[in-house]
């Protein structure tokens, strides 16, 4: 690993997001119009938006990070850019590192904007502290990362990449305890949902709903969120291959 | 049509540019590549000298690519021997030293031609004043600020090229760099392959299915179905054979001439062995 070409990989895909602005505006936007949107459905219950809008608080930047990193990093595979990189001098390690600390710098102003607009401006009812919500929805935002570079691996086309979408993150969102707490699930569904890493996502956002200070639940959380996200790197790191058929 | 007089220069003798003691920049010795069960590459024997133009001529599809992909370190299930610079293919230290370019341009289309650039010059090491002379070594420097994805087919190719330029790599692994390029400029790169190789002593090996660019290389090989035709260790020890001595040795007019003569001659020895 070397730091200064894994900055040089953030800077190069930050730049490229400069040269798309139309991404980056919905990236941006949609997860704060979607917020909005979830308020005024819930206008007449208060109590189940601040539930509901923690958790997808969660949610956005993992559904946002999961879908630029996999087409991101499949476009760099196809455009022999890839082959390219591994063929000089470059860490897999840098590449992945380059990656994530760009697209994790997005994912944390994403997150600024819809946790700020969520408290301030649509009135998120929050017990603890709001920066506790932006370390989960960054440490969520890196775990979509890592799966949608590992995903990509396994992706010939963009099609099949966005299909991975629905696929990988759905049935998360089913079973992450968004539509029916996890507690009341059929066994079956709640053994699954104890080893998706949603859940934690979204059990961290509860705790910090729900809890003054850092829960030792709540550290819990965030640890095992973290601990896939460099598991699933890992994963993305052996996806690589210098030498191919 | 080409003349003599723009044939390759004649070269200097092998031993000012290239020291003996280190050997050709390329050997291989029972070189094999299997893809997909099927044999792409078989028992190939051969060298590339040093700070001189090789080419790599045969039809498309004749395993020329991979053999590059070997030499370069990307292709899996390489066995024989290959050395490249005195090691083995695909050593880590070769990385910075052997430049690669991809028959397909590979460089990022949502970045100006000087962003990339900057970025494999980074990742290269290479120092910060590389930038421009590559950029000014493949004739675009008016172009510097575009986005390479609006760049015509034969400027983005040239964009690719100037990657493999930077930090002045001492192999330079060329797969079909003037293909679909005007005559202008194909001649002014074969102009800056010339300097390159005079200059800086770089060892390039260039592949092309077009035969008169034959005739602007040093040494040559010549490939077919997984094999070399001419130019390899068994017929020559210095590593590739000569535009002129191979249009000598087969009597022919041209080396397109040279090269269907060895075809016929290769089939005709397959069907007298069957």
């Amino acid at each position: 690993m070397n730091t200064h070409r894994t900055l040089a990989t953030a800077r190069r895909v930050l730049l490229q997001l400069r040269h798309d602005p139309r991404t980056v505006a919905l990236m941006l936007v949609v997860p704060c119009v979607l917020l909005a949107l979830l308020n005024w459905v819930y206008d007449a219950s208060p109590r189940t938006f601040d539930s509901v809008g923690a958790s997808l608080l969660g949610i956005f930047p993992l559904i946002t990070m999961f879908l630029v990193t996999s087409i991101a990093t499949l476009r760099e595979r196809t455009s022999g850019t890839l082959e390219r990189l591994l063929a000089m001098p470059l860490a897999k390690g840098d590449l992945l590192a380059g990656y994530a600390l760009a697209f994790g710098a997005l994912a944390a102003f994403q997150a600024v904007l819809a946790t700020g607009l969520a408290i301030f401006v649509l009135g998120l009812n929050v017990t603890g502290s709001a920066w506790l919500l932006l370390l989960v929805a960054l440490a969520d935002a890196i775990l979509g990362t890592a799966l949608g570079l590992f995903v990509s691996a396994f992706a010939a086309s963009e099609f099949q990449a966005v299909q991975f979408m629905p696929a990988v993150i759905l049935p998360q969102i089913l079973l992450c305890g968004l539509l029916v707490p996890r507690a009341s699930m059929q066994p079956v569904l709640e053994g699954l949902s104890n080893v998706l890493p949603m859940s934690y996502a979204v059990d961290g956002m509860k705790q910090v709903l729900t809890h003054t200070g850092v829960t030792g639940d709540f550290v819990r959380d965030l640890a095992i969120v973290a601990g896939c996200a460099l598991l699933a790197l890992a994963g993305g790191a052996a996806t690589l291959r210098r030498r191919t058929a | 049509m080409m003349n003599k007089s723009e044939r390759a220069p004649e070269r200097a003798a092998p031993t000012t540019s290239a020291r003996p003691a280190d050997g050709p920049a390329v050997r291989a010795h029972g070189l094999q590549v299997v893809r997909g069960g099927r044999t792409v590459l078989n028992a190939l024997d051969f060298a590339v000298p040093r700070g001189q133009i090789t080419g790599l001529l045969g039809p498309s599809g004749c395993g020329k690519s991979t053999l590059m992909r070997a030499i370069v370190g990307t292709q899996a299930h390489v066995t024989g021997t290959l050395d490249v610079l005195g090691l083995p293919a695909g050593h880590r230290t070769l990385r910075s030293r052997v430049g690669y370019v991809t028959q397909a341009p590979s460089v990022y289309a949502d970045l100006t031609v000087r962003q990339n650039l900057d970025y494999f010059a980074a990742v290269l090491g290479a120092p910060a004043d590389d930038t421009p002379r590559v950029i000014a070594d493949v004739d675009l420097t008016s172009h510097a600020r575009d986005l390479a994805g609006n760049l015509s087919g034969g400027q983005l190719s040239r964009v690719s090229l100037a990657v493999a330029l930077l930090g002045e790599p001492e192999l330079l692994v060329l797969d079909e760099p003037t293909v679909g390029l005007d005559p202008v400029l194909r001649r002014d790169l074969w102009e800056l392959f010339h300097r390159l190789a005079a200059d800086r002593a770089a060892t390039l090996l260039i592949s092309s299915h077009v035969m008169d660019e034959a005739e602007r290389c040093h040494r040559l090989l010549l490939m077919r179905e997984g094999r070399i035709l001419a130019g390899g260790t068994s017929q020559t020890e210095f590593g590739g054979e000569s535009p002129d001595a191979l249009r000598e040795r087969m009597s022919a007019p041209t080396i397109e001439a040279a090269f269907l003569r060895l075809v016929d001659e290769a089939k005709s020895l397959q069907e007298s062995a069957q």
